[in-house]
């Protein structure tokens, strides 16, 4: 197997190690749950505590950073869970978690809906109710259209449309809306996003020394799911706009998008494609939603939910409305996205 | 009723889990890659490496306070699906031998009661039953005829070897089934033709808890 083109130590400490570089690096952000519950695996806002607010915890596996604890600061998550490399956390340091962005007035939990996280989190709120009387709401992210059909739109999982909802709650909560309300938006927020993405290479695992799956050089997949869960189709790597279009049709046609619609729009590397790539697609977009007569909102380019070192991207739009827009551009300050 | 397994026997079977773990991550991560997200070995191997640097302390406990600790270390440390359901297959599975004194063994009956329990969490956690392409299609049918045989009056150790067959042809089951549950869900037919992961790991880890019986 070839060597891995990663920088770790022990290959079973990288993801401890990460967050404790990312405590130190980002200090002036969050600070380590130094609880026997949060076993190391949660970060938490340094603003937890100043205001009396629904509290906003996300997670999830690691290995999709910035993707979950980029997004822990002001006015947008306060704590991040983090479990192994594309695995959920387990229930204790989701229970911390709650614990310690709880003021009183509830907590919503948000992460992707994926079995291991539902089953994982689902425990932890469990816990927070029975030893610490915490209300916990959970709100499973489900904007990508490959997952499943949208008859069983409740088994599709998230990918970067996690962005949109987390941005939306976070909002939502720092403006003083209550637990019903803030979930209430985080919902329609999902309701309303929708993403669709393609791989031209596997990420690699430093404890399996190697790739999840098997690409031919040259070769893309359709569709592919964030932690490289096959898509739709695999084929010979095409040109920008030729793929664009290809994931543009399922994500438009969904919803679908329509005529008059302004939408928001999120072109998200998957962690090795550069943003010049990201820019040329972003292009097609453009022309496609102007052709569609929909208008764009706000773009975000960039790393927002990657997949460590996988070559490709995602795209995902979300539908808006004033509510919408107002949270969207809602103040906010963390490491990774700050809006003000 | 006699005491059919010992003390001896349940550490046992956690001292071989750890190296089989280590043996098979790789073949049970491949399982998952063709399938899934690649990475059920690799969590397990993490979980088992916890529980092999407690297992010495752990060892006082009684049996059902050595699978409780087991349990836990394998929940908190491995997440994912595999986390829940393995760690409470443990927490459960000493459970009707919890007022036990620590160096007691179990009889045939309680064994039963102990598997069915174990069994019974994982289809509860993961909402799930046979025919959806996981860990339910081997443990199901291995359950059934573990009792089956137990009732039939077999002695515990060819009780759970008809379990071990049974596991076996519930896990070949999975390899022509379109999955409805978990990450292989997406792939609807394109999962057909590889077996689910944590059907195949389990599999083995019954095998282990036969194979480390005495003979009767």
């Amino acid at each position: 197997m070839a060597k891995l083109k990663r920088l770790f130590n022990d290959p079973y400490d990288v993801v401890d190690e990460m967050i404790e570089g990312y405590a130190k690096a980002h200090k002036q952000y969050v600070h380590m749950d130094e609880s026997e519950e949060a076993q190391g695996r949660v970060l938490v806002s340094n603003e937890v505590g100043k205001k009396d607010k629904v509290g906003i915890v996300v997670g999830g596996g690691t290995g999709h950073e910035p993707m979950f604890l980029g997004y822990v600061g002001k006015d947008f998550a306060d704590a991040v869970v983090m479990g192994n490399i594309n695995t959920s956390p387990s229930p204790d340091p989701c229970y911390a978690a709650a614990r310690a962005v709880d003021t009183g007035k509830g907590v919503v939990y948000l992460y992707g809906n994926y079995a291991g996280d539902v089953m994982n989190f689902d425990m932890g709120a469990e816990e927070a109710e029975d030893e610490d009387d915490i209300v916990v709401k959970s709100v499973t992210v489900k904007d990508d259209v490959v997952s499943a059909p949208k008859d069983r739109i409740e088994d599709r999982r998230g990918v970067a449309g996690d962005f949109i909802v987390f941005k939306a709650a976070g909002a939502a909560a720092a403006m003083g809306k209550d637990l019903d309300e803030v979930v209430r938006i985080a919902e329609k927020a999902n309701s309303v996003t929708r993403s669709m993405g393609v791989a031209m290479s596997s990420s690699t695992i430093p404890a399996k020394g190697g790739t999840i799956f098997e690409m031919e050089d040259g070769d893309m997949e359709i569709g592919m799911g964030i932690h490289g869960e096959p898509g739709v189709r695999r084929g010979k790597i095409d040109t920008a706009d030729n793929v664009v279009d290809e994931i543009m049709d399922p994500i438009l046609s969904d919803l679908p998008f329509e005529k008059g619609d302004e939408v928001y729009v999120l072109v998200n590397s998957l962690g090795a494609t550069p943003l010049m790539d990201l820019h040329v697609c972003f292009r097609r977009v453009q022309q496609i939603l102007d052709e569609k007569g929909i208008t764009v909102y706000k773009t975000l380019v960039g790393p927002f939910a990657t997949s460590m070192d996988m070559a490709g991207m995602s795209i995902t739009l979300t539908k808006l409305d004033d509510e919408l827009k107002e949270m969207l551009d809602y103040p906010c300050d963390t490491p990774y996205f700050t809006q003000v | 009723m006699a005491e059919e397994l010992s003390k001896a026997y349940f550490i046992q079977v956690i001292e071989d889990l750890i190296p089989w773990i280590e043996d098979r991550k790789e073949y049970f991560t491949d399982l998952d890659s063709a399938i899934g997200d690649g990475d059920h070995g690799i969590n397990l191997s993490i979980g088992f490496r916890e529980v092999a640097s407690h297992l010495d302390e752990w060892k006082a406990d009684n049996v059902a306070g050595l699978y409780k600790n087991v349990g836990k270390a394998l929940l908190d440390k491995v997440g994912g699906s595999a986390g829940p359901l393995y760690g409470s297959f443990f927490m459960k599975f000493g459970v009707p031998v919890k007022k036990k004194g620590p160096d007691e063994g179990v009889t045939g009956d309680e064994f039963v009661e102990m598997m069915d329990k174990a069994i019974s969490i994982i289809q509860k956690r993961g909402k799930s039953t046979t025919g959806e392409k996981t860990m339910n299609d081997t443990l199901m049918p291995a359950l059934d005829a573990l009792k089956a045989a137990h009732a039939a009056g077999d002695d515990i150790k060819t009780a759970m070897g008809k379990a071990v067959e049974a596991g076996k042809a519930g896990l070949e089951s999975t390899r022509d089934m379109i999955a409805t549950k978990g990450r292989a869900m997406r792939l609807g037919e394109r999962a057909v033709g590889h077996l689910d992961p944590g059907a195949a790991s389990t599999a083995e880890m019954l095998e282990i808890f036969y194979k480390d019986m005495p003979d009767a």
